[in-house]
């Protein structure tokens, strides 16, 4: 069965016109041969961080960005091949749902407006049969006739995004983009607006295309994950295998980021130096050499391809498949927190617990519990954390 | 371990022109000297009114306080006239906020910006000004050089900029920090290296901090106790263990159960209803019509503080009944 | 189950009112914000009442064909007194009624510019902002060499070759408004099709024309508002100086600046000539002015929840 969406060796690289002569000087990046697929009904997340390219391959998707190579196949027809008239139909098989609730409704329009958008663009649906379909669209997402008549800057962030997802809903499309669609609402909002996603796509069957940096949002809504630096795929497979095992060493460094809430488990915070390079002149060869903590002669030289090896698992990374990360398991118990306690400081102002104390490294080693019924998040990087932290 | 901030039953209102939006509904935090605190709430609890109103930053008279204590060593902030306050920002307690780019004036190189900060303190000269602007620099991990004292904000990235206004923050060694929400703008590693670059801070300088965050991670890591606020009052206070994972209050356990940590989308809960509006608030205690544990008297009376340990309370009837307090 | 259906009158408007319940109540919130700042009501007060004046001036004038322009040569020079309460000019004239009169062609004129301003400069310049390219850099640099020469003078140099005339002052002044408008409303344009909402739409289909009617040109208005409000106080500076440069309409037609310009030769013994027609002109930009600052107000999304 041919995949819904099929992106294949996708660049997309934006010119910086720079001087007075305007001849374009630098160029962007953004995104450098990615290919990827999305099955109809599942739901594939792209991860990372700035300047990974994610929302633009969404935005490529979406018609918003022109890809400069590559091409995107969407129910087997090539996007680019199309003439306007067929991508402006093909078009309504995919819509977007934004990360900022209130800019992505136009705040002059009322909520039966801005539901009806689509409808009246790509349909000859009018007066009352249009109030109806916007009427059933707004009871799928839990809001209803009282809110028709309402301007978004009345509404809380939550059912704004409510709002944008029953717009989203209106041309029956097979796949909804969500750029990080829950980053700027509240967590108890959050919960309720990924569980409306799940049950309308298990109702409608619909494939989600999910950018998000929340690495626990995407586990707990991806089928698949994709993890993107600096406009390139480093490691892409089903979730659970990719968070739970990830053998590309970015993708351990950005779960071992992700500071937990469970103040049981230690993140390993800091572990990454430096910050993402510019996109204008990536590194040469692996893009993540110059962070890598376990960076071999070869990286900066060769870039390394994106393999599959096991479990439908693909990986661009030079380090063998087997190779063995050092493990860190985040300390049980509360002694961590406990160190950190004033009554333990020596003098007045703020003596170095963690002098006395064994490196983490050391300590979880000795530590190692596994009485909770979160798995071991295996992280690598503890040398170079430890040696920073001895001066 | 001695009180350095202590905010009692602070109650802030301000006028708007659709009613009187009572913010602050009996605030109460102390923070020690040498900790961090994580000040957790969702958007609209006031964590960030809060915080302003330590340094006086709300604007007179539109925020009306009407009533409570802002104690810094015993000295009360909310009674200062703005000149003292002006002494104080900076110097004895100093702020860094969420978005770094709009708290750094993008026509002044950056070395600039930090050295004007320790001549107004201190008094330093030019030169002796340079110096303490390297110092800071290099204290919050941002090498002193050349490169950075130059560049002019837009120059530098995000966790630098972050950097180089917690080096601005510090440069004249306040022992208080109020950091609203700083890693919110930032990438996940980034912000990592910025939370161990606050620990660090404890550790070496024994700078106290109140962590301003909606995220529960954040607290959880970053910090040794954790309030929690809901629609204008402080509802759980203590350790971080504590207060995450022994939870008593009914909203803060409900809002760790939201999380989406190691759960699929099915087995996520959420809390119903939603955020109060705060110019009609509910009476008593304002999570009570959320709350699944609801009693009579939470509609008409505002809980106060029950002590459930050395450090942890809950300000909640339920809570008090099963204490046998109340 | 729409609301849509119900056909009684009293259904239709309640079916009205509450479909524009949320545009009816920002109008009123809007409002509310309007009248707190006193100075731009008594603005809006002051411009009502000339237009009253202006509208009524046959009536409402103690002399109206000396309003008008005829002469009375056998009270020249009269100062202020209960017969004529601004005195009369050098040739007899009330001056009272001739300033009464003068309201005419500054209210008009400001109401033909405003409202042609209003059609070129969203169009041109929405066209321009939102879809950019070779469309943008044609209309920018037609109005940089518009742009590049003073405004006055360009408006001289208009109604000089025209002829003077009430309908060529119109145009010379409208040439020489157009192009600010146009690049402010470029100016919004360009930073309104990156919105998100923009962007959804484009997604969803919707075509460019209507994208640019439905979502740039709505929300492009508010700085347009504020920005010709201001400005009407200085077209009627203009108005007025070209007149009084003898470009613009021509004596006897009551107006303002004229008025002023006959009557500068005899400002040390009969000053009431040019004197009351200044204080007009002057109070007229004024109030504009504080109209224009009680709109900005309004818009200013601080306002907002």
């Amino acid at each position: 069965m041919s995949p819904l969406l099929s992106i294949e060796d996708l660049t997309v690289h934006f010119k910086i016109r720079r001087g007075l002569s305007r001849k374009s000087v630098d160029v962007v990046h953004a995104v450098d041969d990615v290919s990827l697929q999305i099955e109809a009904g599942e739901t594939l997340a792209l991860v990372g961080e700035s300047g990974s390219g994610k929302t633009t391959i969404a935005r490529a998707i979406l018609g918003l960005n022109k890809p400069t190579a590559g091409r995107i196949v969407f129910e087997g027809r090539d996007l680019a091949a199309l003439k306007r008239r067929e991508r402006r139909a093909a078009m309504r098989e995919a819509q977007v749902v934004f990360q900022d609730p209130y800019s992505s409704l136009s705040p002059r329009l009322t909520v039966r407006d801005v539901i009806a958008e689509p409808l009246r663009a790509q349909t000859k649906l009018s007066g009352a049969e249009l109030n109806d379909r916007v009427l059933e669209l707004l009871e799928m997402v839990g809001l209803g006739t009282q809110h028709l008549w309402r301007r978004p800057h009345e509404f809380s962030g939550g059912q704004c995004q409510r709002i944008a997802v029953a717009r989203a809903l209106a041309l029956e499309p097979k796949l909804i983009v969500l750029d990080e669609p829950t980053s700027a609402l509240d967590v108890s909002v959050q919960a309720r607006i990924l569980v409306l996603l799940k049950e309308l796509q298990r109702k409608l069957g619909f494939a989600y295309l999910f950018i998000a940096h929340d690495l626990a949002v995407v586990e707990a809504v991806a089928d698949t994950v994709a993890v993107l630096y600096l406009g390139q795929i480093v490691e892409s497979g089903p979730t659970e295998l990719v968070l739970r095992d990830p053998r590309h060493p970015y993708t351990r460094a950005l779960l071992a980021s992700v500071p937990s809430p469970d103040p049981e488990l230690r993140s390993e915070l800091g572990i990454i130096k430096g910050e993402v390079p510019s996109a204008v002149r990536p590194p040469s060869g692996c893009r993540f050499h110059p962070r890598c903590p376990f960076v071999m002669d070869i990286c900066p030289k060769e870039q390394p391809e994106l393999r599959e090896t096991s479990g439908g698992r693909r990986l661009a990374c030079h380090l063998a498949d087997d190779f063995a990360f050092p493990p860190i398991v985040r300390p049980e118990g509360d002694e961590g927190a406990a160190s950190r306690e004033p009554q333990q400081r020596s003098s007045g102002e703020g003596g170095r617990p963690e002098a006395d104390e064994p490196p983490p490294y050391g300590r979880s080693m000795k530590e190692a519990l596994f009485g909770s019924r979160r798995k071991a998040r295996l992280v690598p990087g503890s040398m170079a954390d430890r040696s920073e932290r001895d001066t | 371990m001695a009180d350095l901030l202590e905010i009692r039953d602070l109650r802030l209102q301000f006028n708007s022109l659709r009613g009187t939006v009572k913010a602050l509904d009996g605030v109460n935090l102390t923070v020690r000297e040498h900790e961090i605190i994580g000040l957790v709430g969702e958007s609209g609890c006031g964590k960030t009114i809060t915080g302003l109103s330590v340094l006086g930053l709300l604007p007179r008279p539109q925020a009306e306080y009407t009533g409570g204590e802002i104690l810094f060593r015993g000295d009360d902030f909310l009674v200062k006239s703005e000149a003292e306050m002006e002494e104080i920002r900076g110097g004895l307690v100093s702020m860094v906020f969420q978005d770094p780019l709009a708290s750094l004036n993008p026509v002044f190189r950056v070395g600039e910006q930090i050295a004007r900060v320790v001549r107004l303190h201190r008094g330093l000269g030019k030169k002796e000004a340079r110096e303490a602007a390297v110092a800071a620099l290099e204290r919050v991990g941002l090498p002193g050089s050349e490169t950075i004292l130059g560049s002019y904000p837009h120059q530098l990235s995000g966790g630098m900029r972050q950097r180089a206004c917690m080096a601005m923050a510090l440069s004249c060694d306040s022992p208080l920090l109020i950091a609203d929400e700083p890693t919110t703008a930032l990438d996940v590693t980034i912000q990592a290296q910025i939370l161990r670059l606050l620990l660090d801070l404890r550790e070496r300088l024994g700078i106290a901090q109140i962590l301003i965050t909606h995220n529960v991670g954040v607290a959880a890591q970053a910090c040794d106790r954790v309030a929690v606020m809901y629609a204008g009052s402080v509802v759980e206070q203590g350790r971080t263990a504590e207060v995450l994972k022994a939870s008593r209050h009914p909203y803060t356990t409900a809002l760790y159960e939201c999380l989406p940590q190691d759960k699929k989308a099915e087995e996520l809960t959420t809390i119903p209803g939603s955020v109060p509006d705060l110019i009609d608030p509910p009476s008593g205690c304002r999570f009570h019509p959320r709350c699944a544990h609801a009693m009579e008297v939470c509609k008409d009376v505002k809980p106060e503080p029950t002590p459930l340990s050395d450090e942890h309370w809950a300000a909640c009837h339920w809570v008090a009944q099963q204490e046998g307090v109340a | 189950m729409s609301g849509a259906t119900r056909t009684d009158a009293a259904g239709v408007l309640g079916e009205w009112r509450l479909r524009h319940a949320s545009g009816l109540s920002e109008a009123r919130h809007n409002l509310r914000v309007f009248l707190r700042d006193k100075l731009a009501v008594l603005g809006i007060a002051w411009v009502l009442f000339m237009l009253v004046l202006a509208i009524g001036a046959p009536v409402i004038a103690p002399y109206p064909e000396q309003g008008r322009g005829k002469s009375n040569l056998s009270e020249r020079f009269e100062a202020p007194s209960s017969k004529h309460w601004f005195g009369t000019d050098n040739l007899g004239r009330d001056v009272l009624s001739r300033v009464i009169f003068g309201a005419r062609i500054p209210l008009l004129i400001s109401a033909l510019v405003a409202g042609s301003v209003l059609i070129i400069g969203p169009i041109l310049g929405g066209l321009a902002g939102y879809y950019g390219g070779l469309l943008d850099e044609t209309i920018m640099r037609i109005t940089d060499i518009f742009l590049a020469f003073p405004a006055l003078i360009l408006a001289m140099a208009f109604v000089a070759i025209l002829g003077p005339s009430l309908q060529n002052l119109a145009l010379a002044i409208v040439i020489t408004w157009w192009p600010w408008y146009t690049r402010l409303v470029r100016g919004q344009a360009v930073s309104l099709r990156q919105r998100p909402y923009v962007e959804a739409a484009k997604t969803m289909g919707v075509r460019n024309g209507t994208i640019v009617t439905r979502h740039i040109l709505p929300n492009a208005f508010g700085p347009v508002i504020v920005a010709i409000t201001l400005d009407l106080g200085t077209v009627i500076l203009e108005v007025a100086g070209l007149s009084f440069l003898g470009l613009g309409v021509k004596p006897p037609t009551p107006e303002w600046g004229l008025m002023v310009s006959e009557g500068v030769e005899y400002v040390l013994e009969a000053w009431w000539i040019s004197i009351f027609p200044g204080i007009a002109i002057f109070l007229l930009v004024l109030a504009f002015n504080v109209i224009g600052d009680g709109l900005r107000d309004v818009l200013d999304p601080r306002m907002k929840r």
